[in-house]
């Protein structure tokens, strides 16, 4: 497959998360194999439009279908949020180094996720749910601005009901009734129960959080090769060639996103890249 | 350098024709220099009375002007803006055409390359290592299929440099005056004709259907001295090949403050810039909305919409973008392509509207870091 070339894919079935949330289950017309890792993306193309750079949610290799959750921010994401079932776009990908989760194997993982960035997040989830006994405990802390950001509650209670799985929320500005914490998500470190050295964490949100984030679990002992960050970039080409994603050395699309935090830490935090 | 130097033979200037000819009748389009709007051009050409015979070019920070005078000489000048780097990257490409039927079936279709195979004459030592780069970009690790289709079918013809411009530094990088690979041919100017060497199956074949004659040693070492004259004649030079790490180490020195406030941030550098590849990408769509062309446009990292995302600017202001840049050329290629991103043209320094040198910018920037003792 032509990593220059879409195919062409289906909307199969859509799910409204928010009213600028939405969520495409699509499948491949060409029928032709479809692998990715969790944390690798795709280029959505509507016709006319453009492409854009969405993560994968998941993917049921049995039914050929592929999730994506989308927030309708430009002019080809809003294109996107109209579309209705049976209707057709353009898919390139998988793109990109996607979480280490065979190196994560047998530790424990940390999964930091902020604002709407969790799409990335929610990959690792379903993928360690799939193989459940060939990792450790399981940790989701997400924090959003406002409780009504928050998407998939109810996943969130049902995976917190899960044995060996802790689900802690944060958000900064709550509705009445929340009853996760008030604040920032680094705050829920406090809560954690982190076996430091056996841990391995994966970041993904707003630079500073993340930054943040990985200086606190860093101070709290875990490695710093054991954190791993997916960074966004503007993307539009995907495969090293148009430029607008790099970082230092690194170009997103291809070196990334996913990045060991070290590789990243000198300029994470550093106006301009 | 003369000790190595590869068998010659002569072309005399009245021949050079033969050259296009031969050239034409192996089905290429030829390309070459001539004076196009003041500045010297590269465009499609089928006779060598169109080369700039007897003109020769000032360049400064900001400065280019081209002057005539009494020669035969046709390569007696420095770079003009460009080169043959928007025939091989273009400065606008169809990457492929989505097609959608009437029951919104869609179809995605590359474009067929229709070009005929490309000569360019006149091809500097500075654009040979630019074009190896973009080799490595657009061939090593995702192939673009528009550009290897071009590439593969480029012959190159080299002129070794004797003109070098105020503005030039090629021998500071490694990358010139002489060519040393990368052409099929290369030819050394002397009034009464050229030498021609071979580096290619491709380029003996071409030189044996033209007229040489054996190069006698006055024209040996007549070529020679001019191409070891310009090592002399160039002023500018970067404070090393390699400042990796240096400008990374040095993110916040007041330098970069400095040139933001000169920069207008126009990108005129990256436009010029042969090894830039910076491009974005777009959708046209055809009146009815059935097919959709998806473009790719040369892009700089000065644009505001190079660092956009939503919600967030990653380079803001222009200190961001000019150290986005600098980095990027001097210290990131090497990361990248192994070797720095500036080959040494100078054509940055000149195209400045206001006469900023990437050379003196980072000798402020680097000095101190890499020799102390020498620091001011
Ligand atoms: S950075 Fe300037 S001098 Fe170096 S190759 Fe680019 S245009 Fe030429
Ligand atoms: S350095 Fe000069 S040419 Fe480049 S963007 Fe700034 S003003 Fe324009
Ligand atoms: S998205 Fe084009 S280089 Fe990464």
């Amino acid at each position: 497959m032509s990593p220059n070339l879409p195919r062409q894919a289906e909307v199969v079935d859509r799910t409204e998360e928010s009213p600028s949330t939405f969520t495409l289950h699509l499948r491949l017309t060409d029928g032709a194999p479809y692998r990715f890792d969790p944390g690798q993306f795709n280029m959505l193309y509507l016709h006319g439009a453009g492409e854009v750079a969405i993560s994968i949610v998941a993917g049921d290799a049995q039914a050929g279908v592929l999730t994506h959750t989308i927030r309708a921010l430009g002019r080809v994401t809003k294109g996107l949020q109209q579309l209705g079932v049976g209707e057709h776009i353009g898919l390139r990908g998988p793109f990109g180094q996607g979480w280490p989760m065979q190196q994560a194997q047998g530790r424990d993982l940390v999964i930091v996720t902020g604002g709407l960035g969790c799409a990335p997040a929610v990959s690792i989830v379903h993928h360690v749910l799939d193989q459940r006994t060939r990792y450790g405990r399981l940790s989701i802390l997400q924090g959003v601005k406002h409780t009504d950001d928050l998407i998939w509650r109810e996943q969130y209670a049902a995976w917190a009901q899960l044995p060996n799985t802790q689900v802690l929320l944060a958000a900064d500005v709550a509705a009445p009734g929340w009853r996760g914490h008030v604040g920032q998500v680094t705050a829920l470190f406090d809560q954690l129960e982190l076996d430091a050295p056996r841990s391995s964490a994966m970041l993904c949100g707003p630079e500073p959080m993340m930054q943040a984030a990985a200086e606190q679990l860093h101070a709290r002992g875990l490695t710093a090769d054991a954190i791993f960050l997916s960074m966004e970039r503007n993307m539009q080409c995907a495969i090293g060639h148009c430029g607008h994603c790099q970082i230092g050395p690194d170009f997103v699309c291809r070196d990334g996103p996913v990045f060991p935090w070290p590789r990243l830490r000198p300029l994470l935090g550093v106006r301009g890249f | 350098m003369t000790a190595t130097m590869p068998e010659q033979r002569f072309l005399p200037r009245e021949s050079l024709q033969t050259l296009f000819d031969v050239l034409a009748e192996r089905g290429y389009r030829t390309i070459g220099p001539v004076v196009l709007d003041k500045a010297i051009q590269y465009v499609e050409l089928s006779d060598a009375s169109a080369l700039p015979t007897g003109w020769t070019d000032d360049q400064q920070p900001g400065h280019y002007r081209l002057t005539q005078v009494e020669s035969p000489r046709c390569f007696a000048w420095a770079n003009g803006p460009q080169a043959f780097k928007p025939y091989l990257n273009r400065s606008r490409e169809v990457l492929w055409e989505s097609r959608r039927d009437s029951e919104g079936n869609l179809e995605f279709v590359l474009p067929t390359p229709t070009d005929k195979p490309l000569a360019v004459i006149g091809a500097r030592a500075c654009d040979l290592a630019a074009l190896a780069l973009q080799d490595r970009h657009f061939l090593d690790q995702a192939r673009d299929p528009g550009y290897a289709a071009r590439r593969a079918s480029l012959f190159s013809v080299a002129v070794h440099c004797t003109h070098p411009a105020t503005t030039c530094f090629c021998v500071s990088t490694g990358d010139g005056p002489r060519a040393t690979s990368g052409f099929d041919i290369a030819l050394s100017e002397l009034d009464d004709g050229y030498l021609v060497e071979t580096s290619s199956d491709t380029g003996r074949a071409l030189a044996a259907a033209l007229p040489l004659q054996p190069a006698d040693d006055e024209h040996n070492r007549a070529a020679a001295a001019e191409i070891d004259a310009v090592a002399q004649r160039q002023c500018r030079q970067l404070p090393s090949d390699d400042l990796r790490q240096t400008l990374f180490s040095r993110l916040d020195h007041p330098r970069w403050e400095d040139v933001a406030a000169r920069c207008l941030s126009c990108g005129n550098c990256t436009s010029v810039c042969p090894t830039c590849f910076c491009h974005s990408e777009r959708d046209q769509v055809e009146l009815g909305g059935a097919r959709s062309q998806h473009l790719r446009e040369w892009d700089s990292c000065f644009s505001e919409g190079h660092g956009h995302l939503h919600g967030f600017q990653v380079r803001p202001e222009t200190r961001h973008r000019y150290r986005q840049w600098l980095t990027h050329k001097l210290d990131s290629w090497h990361d990248q392509y192994g070797r720095s991103g500036c080959v040494g043209c100078g054509r940055c320094i000149t195209w400045c509207p206001v006469g900023i040198d990437l050379t003196a910018e980072a000798h402020a920037i680097c000095d101190d870091a890499i020799e102390p003792e020498d620091s001011a």
